[in-house]
């Protein structure tokens, strides 16, 4: 574990616990995320990716009854200290989810300004500038810019998860967690979003959690393998897939079970 | 062999007959009995009808000594106090369904503990409202509020008249009050029912909780919310006990608030059983079938607003 | 660029432009007064509950003693008048309406429930959902035309079945609510087992169903007992024990209104004692049907 584990990591996870009510999901996660790379977490369903992922962006605590113990760092701050303002936070890691979710009383345009307008930008020029960079970003401009004015949701699912980024990139986040973005989507959409997500590594730290290994493979420079709750694996994507150094991940990544 | 299932069918068969039709005749009987309301209220009125024709609905004058009616007044008393019941009601009602819904979603049981008492408002019967607002709402109303409201802006219309205390200012209060139950209790079904995937989009924007609230759930729910008002708005029209005991009960159309007032179903309550001739009786009847136009004309747009949200 | 999440003046930059640090502050705060706001409508809504519930207990609770549940009401000025006959009409005019509502109401609802697409089905609920809108003073005008002015009298029986329209809605809904829940597994299940259509419905179905059930009735029952406004034109309301079902009859929210309006201060301290018996006649109902069920009382029913 230890050539990548540098003081350079964009965000780190220190003994992180997170679980609901009397359930631990995770149980003392240490993982250390490089800046400017993708990240991929790997497990069974049920292994606790989408509660670690949840827990970077401080979502996991508006669960009634989610408890969290542990420290994350972004940039080596504890983004879980007392005084830290979670909206600060939720701007500066953003993310995507499983499912599109585009606000659907909104238009296209005011999709991808949403996040901005919340922090009292008001310029045309300047909102006009940055939906069209995020959109562009997010290889959706092409696509709609014609139709700005349409509802968020008379897209097709891929372009709506692609709209969904882009509302994301708008903010100027440094981080990107997603959630297994291309589940819900067909094969052709789900090659844009891989392809995209590839492009995004140049400006953020992306970390995407997916239960598809092939996707891990294709598209992520770094995979940890969480499993019940525990980080087993970590390492370059290369060597986690042709040297699994533990038993339960090479069991995992041939298929013996997940 | 072949005797025993004929007749095993056969009462198989005769048994779900029989239960199919008893309980279809109660369905039947509702859309019969319906059907008669709608056909009496129609007979009652022809009278009204024939002799004032549809100035009735315009005509502002209401003499039972010299046998002319019109409904104006009390068109505009439902619909001023009523105005005034939104007004008031709406915003509490929204209030009370954010609070409960979004802020306490980490205490179900205190949530639930004050839900039940809101509905407890609900549970009161209109004549007791009534009771209430004619000794306790009434006069505090009237020395706390629309003294000082007359003494400093009587300038306004609104506020121009001399307060007594019964009138269309205190039936409005009282009718925002009954209405709160019913707006917030749909609201809050309303607000429940968006998608947690909406919340957690502008979250992950960075957007403090109320940010996420008007700008995400507030919008999604807008249809329903609407209907959820308009659905109190019909409930503030039919409500009779409560309004008769503090609006005044003397037709009238005028800016004041201050003034008193009086109502389609409050006339109907007060002078029914008082009509002397047969053409006033017809005319209170038409108030009736106007009210019941107006009530249903709301109650189907609730409904309308309503089912979007599904 | 370690940025000093602690901080209140980090310089939030995006798009290029230097956001002020006022923004985040203006925003926390708009968030406080936006909390601050609603919680006050809460409590703008529980304080006329506690002030009704409170002036009902203060001024009603003097009034009450046992001459003033078992008497009639005397003239005014005449002590010891009571509120006997309104508690016994009510109590006969309720319970004759349940007895009308509940087979109409429960049979409509299974109608709806078992045979929801039937056309006579889709028009029946349809009216159903208009009769429950049915301001309740304009059904009292239907009362009074039809039996009112053909039997010549105000009466129980016109009063019963005033309540009666108002409770067959609720009931019918209600049952249709609570019937259309049970898993249509079950009913497969019951069928496959060879039971019959009816049997099924009647022993598995209802059977489920039957707390739904009880609470649509409850609930009716409620509303029944707190109406006022049909009675006044069917009912009439009276000072003496109803003799039979064809006469002017007392009811307590009649009395309530009767003596609330009245001018003499002896009345109007009887009304308080009628309202505080009312009141716990209808906290019993709903909150028995809380605790029964956890539903929605009163509203539910109506909406």
């Amino acid at each position: 574990m230890s050539d990548y584990q540098t003081t350079t990591s964009k965000l780190e996870t220190k003994r992180l616990k997170a679980g609901f009510g009397k359930l631990e999901v995770l149980k003392n996660v240490n993982l250390q995320i490089p800046e400017r790379s993708i990240t991929a977490i790997m497990g069974p369903s049920g292994c606790g990716k989408t509660t670690f992922i949840r827990c970077l962006n401080r979502l996991h605590e508006l669960t009634p009854g989610a408890k969290v113990e542990g420290e994350v760092i972004l940039d080596g701050a504890n983004i879980y200290s007392p005084k830290v303002d979670p909206v600060a936070i939720r701007r500066r890691i953003g993310m995507v989810f499983q499912k599109p979710n585009p606000f659907p009383t909104m238009s296209i345009y005011d999709n991808v300004l949403a996040g901005l307008k919340l922090n009292g930008v008001k310029d045309k020029k300047i909102l006009d500038e940055v939906a069209e960079r995020s959109l562009r970003m997010a290889f959706l401009w092409d696509e709609v810019k014609n139709h700005l004015k349409k509802p968020g949701t008379a897209l097709s699912g891929g372009q709506q998860q692609r709209l969904c980024i882009a509302r994301s990139l708008a903010v100027e986040p440094e981080v990107i967690l997603m959630d297994e973005p291309c589940s819900a989507l067909d094969p052709i959409a789900t090659a844009k979003i891989e392809e995209l997500i590839v492009s995004l590594k140049r400006d953020y730290t992306v970390v995407i959690v997916t239960h598809n290994m092939q996707q891990a493979a294709r598209v992520s420079d770094f995979t940890a393998f969480l499993y019940i709750g525990e980080l087993i694996e970590y390492g370059s994507t290369k060597d986690i897939f042709e040297n699994p150094k533990s038993e339960i991940t090479e069991k995992y990544i041939t298929g013996k079970f997940g | 062999m072949w005797g025993l299932t004929i007749n095993v069918k056969r009462k198989v068969l005769k048994g779900d007959i029989t239960l199919k039709a008893a309980v279809g005749v109660a369905a039947v009987s509702i859309t019969c009995l319906l059907g008669l309301l709608a056909v009496e209220l129609f007979l009652g009125s022809t009278r009204s009808i024939t002799k004032f024709g549809l100035p009735f609905v315009e005509g502002t004058t209401w003499d039972p000594v010299h046998d002319i009616f019109g409904a104006l007044p009390f068109i505009y008393g439902t619909l001023l106090t009523s105005a005034i019941a939104l007004l008031l009601g709406f915003p509490i009602s929204i209030g009370v369904a954010i609070f409960l819904t979004e802020k306490l979603k980490t205490k179900k049981a205190i949530a639930n503990v004050l839900g039940t008492l809101i509905e407890l408002l609900a549970a009161v019967p209109s004549v007791i409202y009534g009771l209430w607002g004619l000794f306790f709402l009434s006069p505090l109303l009237r020395d706390f509020v629309e003294t000082p409201l007359h003494r400093y802006l009587g300038f306004v219309p609104l506020f121009s008249g001399t307060p007594f205390g019964l009138d269309f200012f205190t039936a409005g209060i009282i009718l925002a009050i009954m209405i709160i139950p019913t707006v917030s209790a749909v609201s809050k079904d309303i607000l429940n029912a968006v998608p947690n995937s909406q919340r957690e989009a502008m979250y992950s924007l960075g957007a403090t909780d109320w940010e996420v609230i008007q700008k995400s759930v507030l919008p999604y729910a807008r249809s329903g919310i609407f209907g959820a008002t308009i659905l109190g708005l019909g409930r503030a029209v039919g409500e009779t006990m409560a309004v008769t005991m503090v609006i005044g009960n003397t037709p009238s159309i005028t800016a004041s608030l201050f003034s008193g007032g009086y109502t389609l179903s409050a006339v109907i309550a007060n002078e029914f059983t008082e009509a002397a001739s047969p053409l006033y009786l017809s005319a209170l009847v038409e108030l009736g079938l106007i009210l019941f136009f107006v009530a249903l004309a709301i109650n189907v747009f609730a409904r309308l607003l309503l089912w979007r949200m599904r | 660029m370690v940025q000093n999440l602690e901080s209140e003046k980090v310089d939030l930059i995006i798009a290029g432009i230097s956001l002020a640090p006022g923004v985040a502050r203006r925003r926390r705060i708009v968030n406080k007064v936006m909390t601050g706001l609603v919680f006050t409508a809460v409590v703008l809504a529980m304080v006329p509950l506690v002030l009704i519930l409170g002036e009902v207990v203060l001024r009603g609770a003097p009034a009450i003693n046992l001459s003033f549940l078992t008497n009639l009401p005397r003239p005014v000025g005449v002590p010891g008048g009571g509120i006997a006959n309104a508690l016994v009409g009510s109590f006969i005019m309720v319970g004759l309406a349940t007895l009308i509502a509940v087979p109409i109401g429960v049979g409509a609802g299974i109608f709806f429930s078992e045979w929801p697409e039937s056309r006579l089905s889709i028009v029946s609920s349809f009216a159903n959902d208009v009769l429950a809108e049915f301001p309740s003073i304009v059904i009292g005008i239907f009362v009074y035309v039809v039996i009112v002015l053909s039997t010549k009298t105000f009466s129980g029986f016109a009063g019963a079945l005033a309540l009666s329209i108002i409770m067959i809605p609720i009931i019918a809904r209600t049952t249709e609510e609570s019937l259309k829940i049970v898993p249509i597994t079950l009913r497969e299940a019951s069928m496959a087992l060879g039971v019959s259509r009816w049997r099924t419905v009647i022993r598995v179905v209802i059977s489920t169903g039957k707390s739904g059930l009880a609470t649509g009735i409850l609930l009716a029952v409620a509303r029944a007992a707190g109406e006022t406004a049909p009675l006044i034109l069917t009912a009439l309301g009276s000072f003496y024990f109803p003799q039979g079902l064809f006469q002017p009859t007392a009811a307590l929210p009649l009395l309530i209104y009767t003596y609330g309006i009245s001018p003499f201060r002896d009345w109007q301290t009887q009304a308080w004692g009628a309202a505080l018996i009312l009141i716990i006649i209808m906290l019993a109902f709903n909150l028995s049907v809380k605790f029964f069920i956890g539903r929605r009382p009163a509203e539910r029913a109506e909406t």
